[in-house]
């Protein structure tokens, strides 16, 4: 539950400076279930403001950060819609990393699920107070008054109040109970469920948005930094000789790693740090060391070899998973047709546009820091934690992200910045090249997958059997966790959408040597390419079209009750997937060349199912067209949500096509946007998304629901018209591009 | 090492090796910070600028090729930008909004020379730049829309 506070005078201060007068609201809201990583416990306090000034501007808090997803805006406008607030008024700033604002951690797809209820809260409570104030300066009831477009009406004499002349009044309020509040109802949303264009277009198309990058201090330096090849390897020794020659270099570190404790942190690598007085510099001197290296134990580290150990281990049984269920031996033994095929995924990075970057400054028992975060309140605790400094004395700045897609959820390069400025007595900027960030990144994990099934005499699916090998998130928390854990297989693998009474997930060892970290949609990238390229498989064997051998699999209509607050209901999943056929006209007659596939997934509580159309020539592949159905309960701002769906259709792509990272010698090979490629505008297809309407359901994830279904939708496609199956990406390496 | 730049008309006293890429004078010395460092290698566009005209990856071009010419950054402003910032607005492009500096840039130097630009002249021009949110379709989209506000316009 929340609670709703004044906030601290002091605290108000801080935040707005003391130029304005208002009434300031702070809400406080429960915490996440965190899904990956334990935490320290934070004490939390009042922590989003609702600020309105006497000139009628309304300063929101965006305490979630914005990479991308637009939850700056949409986030702020259900606070906006509750305070019938005119958006006009409305400014945006960003929240310190701090636990006052309740659980800040940007990621699984989460912010709109957990914070749309409380955003609202603290709307209606604001729009309370200002029809109190407002009712006691006419000396009339409460219930003859009214909010409507940044104005407080008395309904029977129609006069009116602006906000900005209730100020000071509605500052004498009492804060209303929270079981007093009265939400609005669905048909009186304003801007609920419509579309708000981003609250920042301005700054994007004017360069003056602030990325970590470009934050500038006083007398700041620039710090680069050479890490070794082989994941955890340490420096033995170093000449910086040459480095130390460049102009504008000033010094040059060693950095010890910093080994983070079991269970919590991400520490940093460590490596060799040149210092300048300009990024270029710093670069160059990056370059031009001669480091000695102790490579250390991942340095055999070989992923060809690593693809066939987990593929061979995925042959043999592997531990049986709960949630399995039936008996798949007898299945197997009275089926009309068995079906077996391995799946595999190759390591993959995230490769943000904006590098990974922080400035830092390090100076009297405190530290300050600038820096691209999505989770900051693990930052400041990890930088509490390292730098033995009182929590209270870190101070988290959180700028735009130039994307974040699960890298910036990581605090290793904010460690990096105070381990340099500390040393350095003065500001500094790490930032990394394109080259660092590829090539030492926390890795989205490679997976092998052994899938089995049958095909009772109806060619229904009547067995199932599915071994996962995928080295584990936790392992960066844990060592020696060599074994998916459960949380990541419930990403789609023990609760896949299928009605299958016949099940069998085992779980298949696989070790890591490179930093294992969480990609936009995670494991569900895994399952979704497993689920669904098999599935394909299947309807192929049955010779039943493949919507329909689907509809067939999610079986009869049911809501799977649970603990969870959002019930797989298989309705909405048959609803997206017979959506998806309808707008992507499923059962056309197609050109000679051209071939649809089609894949659905349920992730992040949300239905998607999605139609691809290709073409294919002597092997050179043409993404003509994506649709893509998504039920995402209340649809908070929709033209965001299309935004967000079209960019994981490409984000699928580029996965599907090109992405692959492989280490030789424990050092990861690709490089650069050259090695590691991107779809371009040249691969852009038409995109066409479809939003469910279901206003009065709860809202779920948008930012990752859209990408597990590209790459087996797209492979599914090009078995259609090519009649060769894709059970290995990227593409590049099947030789079909 | 002392010397002139000319940066959206405006003129810059930087001092610099010759060899420092364009893309760090501007933003380390200069302190123009909406041109974006996105690979170093001319490889992604974020750091699109023009000069004299051409479209040039600004990572990958020394301090001194500027010298003397008329370097146009984000922080400027003509005609075509205009008509596209406008554009970008009304088909709510960006999403991280980092790589769109050299997104419209490099659409500037487009529509400079490209008075209406089919699909596949943008998907040729465009494809310098990458966008790793995706945000391909509205920037196509966006480009055509362009084209149409300065059509009304002129007409």
């Amino acid at each position: 539950m929340s609670k709703i506070h004044k906030v601290n005078r002091r605290d108000f201060i801080k935040l707005f400076g003391l130029a304005s007068s208002g009434i300031i609201l702070g809400c406080n809201l429960s915490s996440d279930q965190k899904d990956f990583i334990p935490k320290l416990d934070g004490v939390f306090s009042p922590n989003l403001f609702v600020q309105i000034n006497n000139d009628g501007k309304v300063i929101l808090i965006s305490s979630r950060s914005e990479m991308g997803q637009g939850i700056k805006t949409s986030l702020t406008s259900a606070i906006a819609d509750e305070l019938e607030a005119d958006w006009n008024y409305i400014e945006v700033k960003q929240a310190t990393g701090d636990s006052k604002y309740g659980n800040q951690n940007t990621d699984g797809s989460r912010s709109v699920r957990t914070r749309l209820e409380p955003m609202r809260k603290i709307g209606a409570t604001a729009k309370m107070m200002l029809i109190t104030a407002a009712s006691k300066i006419w000396d009339v009831s409460e219930d003859e008054c009214f909010a409507k477009n940044h104005f407080i009406y008395h309904s029977k004499t129609n006069r009116k109040l602006f906000y900005g002349d209730l100020v000071d009044e509605a500052s004498k309020v009492a804060l209303p109970s929270e079981s007093s509040l009265k939400l609005k109802e669905v048909k009186d949303f304003n801007y609920i469920g419509k579309t708000l264009k981003s609250i920042d277009l301005k700054d994007f198309t004017h360069g003056t948005a602030k990325y970590g990058i470009d934050i500038r201090i006083p007398n700041m330096k620039f710090a680069a930094i050479q890490r070794c090849p082989v994941t955890f390897g340490k420096v033995k020794s170093f000449d910086s000789s040459f480095a130390e020659e460049i102009p504008g270099v000033e010094k040059v570190i060693k950095l010890d790693r910093i080994v983070p404790p079991t269970g919590q942190f991400f520490g940093a690598l460590g490596g060799v740090a040149v210092v300048a007085n300009n990024t270029w510099a710093a670069f160059q001197g990056k370059l031009d060391l001669n480091i000695d290296w102790d490579y250390g134990e991942n340095h055999l580290f070989d992923t060809n070899d690593f693809k066939k150990t987990i593929s061979q281990r995925i042959s043999k049984k592997g531990k049986l998973i709960p949630g399995s269920r039936g008996n798949v031996s007898s299945s197997f033994k009275n089926a009309e047709k068995v079906i077996e095929a391995t799946y595999h995924v190759p390591f993959l990075v995230h490769a943000p546009m904006e590098v990974p970057n922080a400035t830092a400054w390090y100076q009297d028992n405190k530290i300050e820091v600038w820096a691209p975060l999505q989770d900051p309140q693990t930052a400041r605790a990890e930088l509490a934690y390292f730098f033995d400094i009182p929590i209270e004395n870190i101070t988290i700045n959180v700028t735009f992200l130039g994307g974040g897609f699960g890298r910036k959820s990581k605090s290793d390069f904010v460690v990096e910045a105070v381990s340099i400025s500390k040393e350095i007595k003065a500001p500094v900027q790490v930032v990394w090249s394109r080259e660092d960030d590829i090539k030492h990144s926390f890795y989205h994990a490679t997976s092998a997958q052994y899938l089995k099934a049958s095909l009772d005499q109806d060619l229904n699916v009547s067995g199932w059997l599915q071994r996962v090998a995928m080295p584990s998130i936790v392992s960066s928390f844990k060592p020696m966790s060599d074994y998916a854990s459960g949380l990541e297989l419930n990403q789609g693998f023990t609760n896949n959408p299928y009605k299958l009474d016949n099940f069998r997930l085992e779980n298949v060892k696989a070790e890591s040597n490179l930093r294992i970290g969480w990609m936009r949609s995670v494991v569900h990238i895994h399952s979704g390419f497993g689920n669904n390229s098999f599935v394909d498989e299947l309807a192929f064997a049955a010779n039943i079209d493949p919507v329909k051998f689907h509809l067939n699999l999610i079986g009869n209509d049911r809501v799977v009750k649970g603990k969870s607050k959002y019930p797989y209901d298989s309705r909405r999943m048959k609803d997206v997937l017979l959506k998806t056929a309808e707008i992507s006209k499923w059962g056309q007659s197609l050109a000679k060349n051209e071939g649809m596939g089609i894949a659905i997934h349920y992730s992040f509580y949300s239905y998607v199912a999605t139609a691809v159309k290709v073409s294919v020539v002597n092997d050179n592949l043409k993404i003509k067209n994506i649709w893509t159905t998504i039920d995402c309960g209340l649809a908070l701002n929709k033209d965001n949500i299309k935004n967000q769906l079209e960019g994981a259709a490409v984000f699928g792509m580029s996965l599907a096509m090109f992405g692959k990272i492989t280490a030789v010698e424990g050092a990861v090979e690709q490089n650069n946007f050259f090695d590691y490629q991107m779809v371009r505008m040249k691969d852009a297809p038409n995109i066409h998304i479809e939003i469910m309407d279901k206003m009065n359901e709860k809202p779920t994830g948008v930012g990752e629901p859209g990408v597990p279904v590209i790459a087996p939708a797209i492979c599914n496609a090009i078995f259609n018209v090519t009649g060769k199956r894709i059970r290995s990406l990227p593409l590049i390496d099947e030789g079909i591009i | 090492m002392s010397k002139v730049l000319k940066i959206n008309g405006e003129l810059y006293t930087v001092e610099t090796q010759d060899e420092m890429p364009l893309l760090w004078a501007i933003r380390d010395i200069v302190g123009l910070t909406g041109t974006k460092f996105g690979c170093g290698v001319a490889q992604c566009g974020a750091c699109s600028i023009l000069v004299d005209g051409n479209l040039i990856k600004s990572c990958s071009m020394p301090v001194s090729y500027g010298i003397g010419k008329e370097i146009f950054t984000i922080e400027g402003s003509s005609d075509n930008l205009e008509y596209l910032r406008e554009a970008w607005n009304e088909v709510n492009v960006p999403q991280c909004g980092y790589c769109q500096s050299g997104q419209l840039i490099a659409a500037t130097a487009l529509l400079n020379k490209n008075t209406n630009p089919t699909d596949d002249d943008i998907n040729n021009a465009m494809s310098d730049n990458i966008c790793r949110c995706g945000t391909y379709v509205r920037i196509r989209k966006a480009i055509h829309k362009a084209v149409e506000l300065r059509n009304q316009d002129v007409s």
